[in-house]
């Protein structure tokens, strides 16, 4: 039984680490085998960006080698998947190889694209690469006051990324010593300030205590020099404009034609790509209604790690994934909090602390242990 | 006309319905018709404000078994 993971990035990496630890005797005795195609042979931490972005992490955090992540009977290769073969259950990579599977999991991921709205590269600071991050941490150092707008593009990926780019925004002007002279805008596409109600309820009171004004139901349309313009005929000026761009799949899902915007239609229980049941699609990938955020991808690895060792053990999957999502909540001045919820339960944030901070710093550092599947 | 884009937000919190529901327009050409469906109380107003505010069009609406179902038409 030969499973193929297609992306080496925070899904792919735990699912692979997952299944190779349950089925280690079947690795051993060479009746199955794992083997991850990735891009890079890098893993980047990528929720790092956004600490890059205002100089609270450095560019040297956010990596380690790729297969110094993964179990040793993973047999791991630089050669990125260009076509897929569905039919006759095959991939051809970019050096030219032909690549059978029995099992297929993609897991290759989301990418900003600021392009797909005029203007918006050209104009604003983003921080969803380590070149856009490192870009932005060097235009804030230059700046020295005005009117700072923060908008955010549909979809994306982190939906607390609005918010914690805010108030790390704000943390970085009041540690320079000009927040007296920034006016702050905060934008968003819906009709509050955050997607989950009780962290919006939160959010913006803190915002009137700041000084932070805000427009919700604030699309953008275009963005020219100093003017970002909104399909709801609305605008807002700057001198410096922070987005969120809306996020895109991999361009290979698109030439594939696996799903619009490179998004591939996904069960939600069973996470198999739907027409396809030996195609599995997780994290950024999927076009499920929920989070893309790391804990998503974690946690549905975790639920298919589980399921295709039973598949090769037992020839059936043992449970559904049940939406559950994890996402810690930045909240500036040295406090976070955390949202949690799955398909049945809603979120029920509470306050933000400084313990919960000090805990999302560690979970930077620990992060490592996690795509090994060690925490 | 194209077959309806049918865009599942039951049970889903974040990033919610009318996200779901922008994120698909802005894949979707004009013309085309979506039909979402959201568990949430909110969306019977918060996605009639939104289409209606950037000048889509709302083609339907009913609850079925708990379900709320909102068709939009793309309209530019």
């Amino acid at each position: 039984m030969h499973i193929l993971v297609v992306g080496g990035g925070m899904g792919g990496t735990i699912l692979a680490n997952n299944l190779a630890r349950r089925l280690s005797g079947e690795l051993e005795q060479g009746s199955a085998k794992i083997t991850m195609l990735s891009a890079s042979d890098k893993h980047m931490y990528q929720p790092g960006l956004l600490y890059v972005a205002v100089g609270k992490m450095s560019t040297s955090e956010l990596y380690r080698d790729q297969k110094s992540l993964l179990e040793s009977s993973i047999d791991f290769h630089v050669d990125p998947v260009e076509k897929f073969d569905m039919d006759n259950n095959s991939v051809t990579t970019k050096s030219g190889k032909k690549i059978s599977y029995d099992i297929l999991c993609i897991a290759t991921g989301s990418r900003g694209h600021a392009e797909g709205i005029p203007g918006l590269a050209e104009h604003s600071c983003q921080f969803y690469t380590e070149a856009d991050a490192l870009n932005m941490y060097k235009t804030l150092q230059k700046f020295e006051g005005g009117k700072v707008v923060v908008a955010t593009g549909v979809p994306h990926k982190c939906p607390m990324s609005p918010l914690e780019i805010t108030f790390f925004l704000i943390d970085y002007f009041k540690k320079r010593g000009i927040w007296d002279k920034v006016d702050l805008h905060y934008t968003y596409p819906i009709g509050r300030v955050h997607s989950l109600e009780p962290v919006a309820n939160w959010a913006a009171p803190e915002f009137d205590k700041l000084g932070v004004t805000y427009e919700t139901l604030f699309n953008m349309k275009e963005v020219v020099p100093g003017k970002v313009l909104s399909e709801e005929d609305s605008s807002a000026e700057f001198d410096l404009l922070v987005t969120v761009p809306p996020h895109k799949g991999m361009q290979v899902i698109e030439d594939n034609d696996l799903g619009k915007g490179g998004f591939i239609p996904t069960d939600k229980k069973k996470l198999n790509m739907e027409g396809r049941e030996n195609v599995y699609v997780l994290g950024d990938t999927t076009n499920l209604p929920i989070s893309k955020a790391g804990s998503t991808a974690h946690f549905e690895a975790e639920a298919l790690g589980e399921n295709i060792a039973a598949i090769v053990q037992q020839g059936e999957p043992v449970r559904d994934y049940d939406g559950k999502v994890f996402c810690f909540i930045e909240a500036g001045d040295g406090k976070a909090t955390y949202a949690m919820f799955n398909y049945d339960n809603p979120p029920n944030p509470q306050a933000p602390t400084s313990g919960l901070h000090w805990f999302k710093t560690a979970y930077n550092r620990m992060y490592w242990a996690s795509a090994r599947g060690i925490i | 006309m194209s077959e309806r884009i049918l865009v599942d937000a039951k049970n889903t919190f974040c990033p919610g319905p009318l996200m779901e529901l922008i994120s698909n327009m802005k894949m979707a050409e004009v013309g085309e018709e979506l039909e979402l469906l959201s568990t949430d109380e909110g969306s019977a107003a918060d996605i009639p404000e939104w289409i209606n505010k950037v000048g889509h069009e709302i083609v339907d609406s009913f609850k079925e078994d708990e379900v709320l179902h909102i068709i939009v038409k793309k309209i530019k």
